[in-house]
């Protein structure tokens, strides 16, 4: 069992998850309830990592991130350590790769609050904060809920990214799912396969919450 | 207290809005028009929720909105109370909670207790602690109506309040309302499609189609004088017939009128010169059927007969439609109690004769509908 591979793959999902919340409950919302120019460019934007293969994301990512692009060179002179092949990198790749998976759902979730609901909300002097905090959040978990276990087992299965951009070092960038593969590769099934099972009991486990807590709420609101 | 809710407003596109109306403290104003008129979105421009192009909205001596001065209050700045048609309570909160998110000028200590007076208030005692779910629409409906006081608002905005629930609860909500008013102090506006609501709850009546205000009064007044045919037809005036004016007699208080073979009088309407075509009309109430057993001096007043070709129990009340001799093409309705139609055996196919009350008709220009 590889250890570092299984905690570096928690760790990275955690962080994904971290950083996909806030910016998935603002954008999923403004797509749910503005509109405004170029919204269906944007909407294709968030849609496009679904579609594209991860090697052809993966491979985007390394260009812009990596030491010859602007980006990689700013991030090397402020931090001292390069973008690509890090924990660092594969977290922004992690991020851009999951956005649609936090993002559709969480959408989802927010287009079904009727908007007389909101508007009630406001008309009762709530804020801003205090309608997201008390009317939206807790009207839309379910779906927020959904979108976090999506993203979590996303990150933790992802391969292709994390090997274009994390390479595949480890101790720092090799995943449990490249671990897996590594283990297959010097015909080490029994550490593939215990690896293996530990993912789909995660995975499981995953899927089971959402479902009870989704149902629950489900049960709340007829 | 004499603050006054003044609103005008307009937007220009298909969805047309050209409206002016106002309401005073501790009055009704009952906005009323078919679907699609622009109701709602008076209410919402009134709430904060919806800006159209120009206007003014004025609540007091204090301006809520006015595009040409860019002020724009929020609706959170505007404290306006507002029940919707489907009511939009928060449907993970319970009944009590629904009223303390309105409460948050408050103490949080007093909160609850101030919930429950206004939950007592609205006859919901009792079921606080329930959600909306488990409540019936009339239930529901006073919970949003005790949010929407909670606030103690400057305005307080019914949208359809009473549509979704059935008829039997509707009575009762209307007494509720009815008896809600003497206590609180603001103007009230509120939106309905149906006359007798308003009619039955408002002290005033404004009429919107098409997105503009036509005519605004006292229900009766504009129910039964209505400025124009178009506002007749709105009002349900079935009784809408061309005429030409024949004589005016000042000092009878009397205008004469023809309409095909007969010679019609009503009170003085002098707007209309001697030989002008004009739109009359009579509500249904004011024609009234000759008994054969106690002839009464209304008899001589506006007599007309013809042929009942049309008769429809409805209850308590029976509607006739009658075809005059000589005009056969233009019914005349009328509405008489169900026991009077039996005694005198009315039926379809007999003959019939009818009184139309003087006081009762009033004149309009011809209508204009193809100019608007």
């Amino acid at each position: 069992m590889n250890w570092p591979s299984l905690i570096l793959s928690l760790k990275l999902a955690v962080w994904t998850m971290v950083v996909l919340l806030p910016i998935g409950i603002v954008l999923s919302r403004q797509l749910a309830w503005r509109r405004f120019p170029a919204k269906g460019l944007v909407e294709a934007a968030l849609a496009l990592p679904l579609v594209l293969p991860p090697t052809v994301l993966g491979f985007y990512i390394l260009i812009t991130l990596g030491g010859g692009s602007p980006i990689g060179q700013f991030y090397d002179a402020v931090l001292g350590r390069s973008l690509v092949f890090s924990f660092d990198g594969l977290l922004v790749a992690s991020v851009l790769f999951n956005l649609p998976f936090m993002v559709l759902p969480m959408r989802r979730a927010f287009e079904s609050i009727p908007p007389e609901v909101r508007e009630a909300a406001a008309c009762c002097g709530m804020s801003a904060g205090r309608i997201l905090w008390r009317i939206e959040l807790p009207l839309a978990w379910p779906g927020i809920l959904s979108a976090l276990v999506l993203t979590f087992a996303h990150t933790i299965g992802e391969f292709g990214v994390v090997l274009m951009v994390g390479g595949n070092i480890p101790g720092e960038t090799e995943t449990i799912a490249i671990a897996i593969y590594d283990r297959v590769q010097a015909f080490d099934n029994a550490a593939a396969g215990l690896m293996s099972a530990v993912l789909l009991i995660v995975a499981l486990a995953a899927i089971g919450i959402t479902y009870a807590a989704t149902s629950s709420v489900g049960r709340r609101n007829i | 207290m004499v603050a006054k809710l003044t609103v005008a407003l307009q937007d220009d596109g298909p969805f047309r809005l050209d409206v002016q109306l106002s309401c005073a403290t501790g009055e009704i104003l009952a906005l009323v028009g078919p679907s699609g008129s622009g109701k709602s979105r008076v209410l919402r421009s009134i709430a904060g929720l919806y800006r159209p192009k120009r206007g003014e909205i004025i609540n007091g001596d204090e301006v809520w909105y006015d595009p040409a001065k860019a002020v724009n209050l929020t609706p959170q700045q505007r404290r306006v109370g507002i029940v919707f048609q489907n009511y939009a309570l928060f449907p993970h909160l319970s009944a009590i909670k629904n009223v303390m998110e309105a409460l948050g000028d408050r103490p949080p200590s007093e909160r609850r207790a101030r919930a429950g007076e206004l939950l007592d208030l609205v006859n919901l005692g009792g079921l606080e602690n329930r959600n909306p779910a488990e409540l019936s629409g009339g239930q529901q409906q006073r919970v949003a109506v005790a949010r929407a006081l909670a606030r103690d608002p400057n305005v307080l905005l019914l949208d359809e309040p009473f549509s979704a629930v059935d008829k039997a609860t509707r009575q009762r909500l209307y007494r509720e309302l009815a008896d809600l008013r003497r206590q609180i102090r603001m103007p009230v506006v509120l939106v309905t499609h149906d006359l007798d609501e308003a009619a039955m709850l408002a002290d005033r009546l404004c009429i919107l189609h098409r997105g503009r205000t036509l005519q605004e009064g006292p229900p009766f007044d504009v129910m039964t004088r209505p400025a124009t045919p178009e506002i007749a037809r709105l009002v349900e005036l079935k009784n809408t017939f061309e005429g030409r004016v024949l004589e005016h007699q000042a000092g009878n208080d009397r205008t004469f009128f023809g309409w095909g073979p007969y010679t019609l009088e009503t009170t003085y309407q002098p707007n209309f010169p001697e030989g002008s075509c004009v739109t009359w009309t009579i509500p249904n109430a004011r024609v009234i059927i000759h008994r054969p057993d106690r002839p009464s001096r209304g008899e001589r007043e506006n007599p007309v007969s013809g042929i009942i070709m049309e008769f429809v129990p409805l209850g308590d009340w029976t509607s006739v439609a009658i075809a005059v001799d000589g005009l056969s093409d233009s019914p005349l309705f009328m509405t008489v109690p169900t026991h009077v139609a039996h005694r005198n055996d009315l039926a379809t196919g007999k003959r019939i004769n009818a009184s139309l009350l003087a006081k009762g008709i009033h004149l309009m220009p011809l209508s204009h509908e193809d100019e608007a």
